[in-house]
């Protein structure tokens, strides 16, 4: 059962790697092919610093990203302290039933609907322009606040509310009790939701290919190339995401584990 | 201390007014769309047009539910061997699980390509050790392993964290009462586990019946899966925005149906974000 | 750990930002036939192109961009469709602007017929006489006021004779059976039925529905045959002898040359279309100043050589098509003698009701 186990794991390694495999390997191709292997070379790594699209694709991805994830984590963060404190049942479900949709409903409806709305009220107030930067980053948000809202809710429930009225009794005013008190104790949740949204954002391709109109992100330039013929440069900048974000989990990793062991010692 | 929920309630107010506007709206705009010609007069023209392409739905939904299916099959074991490994191994091996995902799924899917192409590299090797060459590329069974393919952490990952939260002792005292591995297995971890297999059939469900990629690349772009049809119509002009807009809006409705017919088969409401 | 990641974060970003500057080596010796000012320096054009259609700065060519960027200050923000048709669509959905388009011929007449177009004084361009003449005041731009010639071309059938060996030198190949599965189709509707309309001996423009419902009969019957359906893709699939047949335009067939010497191609005897790529302003243009520098820019001996060199395709440019270092000087393929050229047609606009009908025909097509 033990040996079985680890052939099984092994071979379901093997199939969720093998592409992963082929991508780094034609990165050090010569040649332009991406499925016929001349010889060695590092040619492509250099040559992704060429690529203006590439580069520029980079740096939006990376900007939408950062201030998505950030304004979805606030605002996420605000709305489940607030959506908590509801009592009308039928506000409750209004707050659940559209926090649900998005994170139900398939990438491609909520792409198109949203830019929909963004073309037809571009068109009502006469803009010759509608899609862009600021569509793209509203649209990151958009499907980003769910994810905020479900990683701190749960963390707000567990926080003990004797602890915050405590902090009112002593003396506190109800926002300095809600940053002395209550971020504290749903930090980590809002850890989890700021990089979860950090990673859908930076790997949407869907909604961002209907909403970003010049304000291409990566994955959107991406796209547009595998139209094209797939050269390896495509390939040597994913392995070189692919090993930044190996290096970062890794890291992360060993520090969490780090933490937890000291936490335990101390115990 | 009204005063203070009072307050509290207010910070969830830009949020739902953002969700309203965002969320909501889009859809309304959407169904809209549906119901209104170019010139934005009332018709059920589009809705009509539906018919032409009920076979691409019906496509994409055995497609997606034969990938959801082989998918669950495929995840299910490895999650529970996940969890019998020691814990300082399972959060590594979580690692590498997930890591896949980070990367774009473009080139994941474009990958797979040099795999299956007559000139891949499976195909190289069959024919270098004197095999008959297998025709992989633009089938089927391509579409649908690259829809497998690119959801599966999406299954493994809800599944193992519900079963590595699993009771051990509940399992033992299972054990202690007689029952064997198998019915444990049957009596125990399978129904203690249904919540994470809802939320992973969902989490590879909607996006393999709605995808406008994978077909494309994979099954030689000749047949439209329902996402391609919608993908095509947006692009090919404002003029194609209203029955573009009608068959999103039907395949909105096909996922909720779905959705719900599945949430029915869950013991509790586990489907859904609860708050 | 949370400012940790974060910092982390902001240090690639600038990294990038960094890095995207450098890379490519300007030209030294550009010579060029005019003044440009850099008066509107800092302001940003939209460039909307086809695919691999501008020297990119790869095979130590010169990047186009880059250095009309280096030259005027003015930053170009270029980016690319695969089909007049799909651009039409962005253009006129009016969520994106732009400052530079290169339709086809029949997209130009409808983009006029329907006022999307800005009129450009064609006078003021000081590169405009390296246009040859018969390239101008031709149907979809009479009067020249619209568009400045970019490339011509022809459509013609790619193969490659190690897999298949010689095909009969018909549209007919692509709907034989012996070529099942290694024979490729256009995935855009205008060059797509016009394999058909060739074989069936139409006019590419009729108006006579029954004309396209026969056209769409026999894409149908031959749908079966084909790997795939493809634009740009055709590359990858031909040099690595993914497909061994496949209809595309003569310029991209000397692109796929370079890497692989097997492939071969001909003009089918039955006739083939015959197109001018045009630069072209959009009504949403926000700068048209920098635009006709850009067009200009373009119109550049050296620049437009450049291009030719890098595209493939045959040049409406004198000073390329007479200069005797251009690399396909003389070439048969893009500048074929009159006895070796194919009959051709021109694509026109077409009644919005039968184009209506033929797009409709072409979704059935593509449904199951």
């Amino acid at each position: 059962m033990k040996t079985f186990s680890k052939i099984y794991i092994a071979l379901m390694l093997v199939f969720l790697y093998a592409p992963v495999a082929v991508m780094i390997f034609f990165s050090f191709n010569s040649g332009a092919s991406v499925w016929i292997f001349d010889e060695f070379s590092i040619e492509w790594y250099e040559g992704i610093l060429f690529d203006t699209a590439m580069m520029e694709g980079l740096k939006h991805t990376l900007i939408v990203a950062v201030l998505s994830a950030s304004i979805a984590t606030v605002l996420g963060t605000a709305a489940s302290v607030g959506i908590l404190a509801l009592r009308k049942k039928i506000s409750r479900s209004f707050a659940t039933t559209v926090t649900n949709i998005p994170m139900m409903n398939a990438d491609i409806v909520t792409g198109v609907s949203l830019m929909l709305l963004f073309v037809f009220f571009g068109r009502i107030i006469g803009l010759s322009e509608s899609l862009g930067f600021l569509t793209v980053l509203i649209a990151h948000i958009t499907f980003n606040l769910p994810y905020v809202i479900l990683s701190v809710i749960p963390k707000l429930k567990q926080t003990d509310k004797n602890l915050h009225e405590a902090a009112l009794d002593l003396g506190c005013t109800p926002v300095q009790a809600f940053f002395k008190v209550i971020i504290p104790s749903i930090k980590t949740g809002i850890f989890t939701g700021f990089i979860m949204s950090f990673t859908l954002s930076l790997d949407d391709f869907v909604i961002s290919y209907f909403t970003c109109g010049h304000y291409q992100t990566l994955p959107v330039v991406i796209y547009n190339m595998t139209k094209k013929t797939v050269k390896p440069d495509v390939y040597a900048l994913s392995t070189l995401v692919f090993v930044v974000i190996f290096v970062l989990l890794i890291l992360y990793n060993t520090v969490q584990t780090k933490s937890e062991q000291r936490r335990n010692s101390r115990v | 201390m009204n005063k203070k929920s009072f307050g509290n309630r207010l910070i969830a107010a830009p949020y739902l007014v953002w969700a309203a506007i965002f969320v909501i709206v889009p859809l309304l705009m959407m169904a809209y769309f549906a119901f209104t010609d170019n010139s934005g007069a009332f018709t059920l023209s589009n809705m009509a047009q539906i018919g032409k392409y009920r076979k691409a739905f019906g496509v994409s939904v055995l497609y997606a539910l034969a990938a959801t299916v082989i998918t669950l099959l495929i995840s299910y074991p490895m999650a529970y061997f996940m969890t019998k490994m020691k814990v300082s191994s399972q959060r590594m091996i979580m690692i590498i699980v997930m890591l896949p995902m980070w990367m774009n799924f473009l080139i994941r899917t474009y990958s797979w390509i040099s795999i299956l192409a007559n000139t891949g590299i499976i195909n190289t090797f069959l024919k270098w050790i004197g095999l008959k060459p297998l025709h992989l590329i633009n089938t089927p069974g391509a579409v649908i392993l690259g829809m497998v393919y690119d959801f599966v952490p999406y299954m493994i990952l809800p599944i193992y964290s519900v079963m590595s939260k699993i009771d051990n002792s509940l399992l033992e005292a299972a054990a202690d009462l007689g029952s064997n591995a198998f019915s444990r297995l049957r009596r125990v971890i399978i129904p203690l586990s249904m919540p994470g297999v809802i939320s992973g059939i969902t989490m590879v469900f909607v996006p393999s019946v709605s995808t406008f990629y994978i077909s494309q690349k994979l099954g030689g772009n000749k047949n439209w899966l329902i996402g391609d049809a919608i993908e095509y119509l947006f692009g090919a002009g404002p003029e194609y925005y209203n029955v573009a807009s009608a068959i999103s809006l039907i395949l909105m409705i096909l996922i909720l149906l779905c959705l719900a017919v599945m949430n029915r088969f869950s013991s509790d409401d586990e489907g859904g974000v609860i708050i | 750990m949370f400012k940790k990641i974060t910092a982390l974060f902001l240090l690639a970003a600038i990294i990038c930002t960094a890095l995207s500057g450098c890379g490519y080596e300007y030209a030294d010796d550009l010579e060029l036939s005019r003044e440009y000012s850099r008066e509107f320096a800092g302001s940003e054009l939209n460039v909307y192109n086809w695919g691999e259609y501008i020297s990119d700065g790869s095979d130590d060519m010169l990047d186009v961009n880059r250095e009309f960027e280096k030259l005027t200050g003015i930053h170009v923000n270029y980016t690319t469709f695969e089909s007049n048709e799909s651009m039409y669509s962005q253009l006129k959905s009016g969520g994106v602007s732009y400052d530079i388009i290169i339709p086809s011929d029949y997209m130009i007449e409808r983009l006029k017929n329907e006022d999307m177009l800005t009129k450009i004084d064609v006078s003021s361009l000081k590169n405009y006489g390296y246009i040859y003449d018969e390239y101008k005041n031709l149907f979809y731009d009479e009067n020249n006021e619209y568009s400045v010639p970019y490339n011509v071309g022809m459509v013609g059938i790619i193969y490659n004779p190690t897999l298949i060996g010689e095909p009969e030198q018909s549209w007919r190949t692509l709907w034989d059976e012996k070529y099942r599965d290694m024979s490729l189709n256009f995935s855009n509707p205008r060059d797509g039925f016009m394999t058909a309309q060739m074989i069936l001996g139409q006019d590419l423009n009729t108006t006579n529905k029954s004309d396209w419902k026969a056209a769409a009969d026999l894409l149908k019957e031959g749908k079966d045959v084909l790997q795939s359906y493809v634009m740009d893709e055709i590359y990858g699939k031909m040099e690595t002898g993914e497909a061994a047949i496949g209809p595309y335009y003569a310029g991209d067939y000397l692109t796929m040359l370079d890497n692989n010497e097997d492939l071969k191609f001909f003009y089918p005897k039955e006739g083939t279309n015959i197109f001018v790529d045009a630069i072209c302003v959009p009504k949403s243009v926000k700068h048209l100043d920098a635009a006709m520098l850009y067009i200009d820019f373009l119109l550049e001996p050296r620049i437009a050589l450049d291009n030719a060199e890098y595209i493939g395709y045959a040049s409406p440019n004198r000073a390329v098509v007479e200069n005797p270092d251009y690399y396909y000087y003389g070439n048969e393929i893009l500048y074929p003698q009159p006895q070796d050229t194919p009959p051709v047609q021109y694509y026109h606009d077409i009644d919005p009701e039968i184009r209506k009908y033929y797009e409709n025909l072409w979704i059935d097509l593509k449904l199951y």
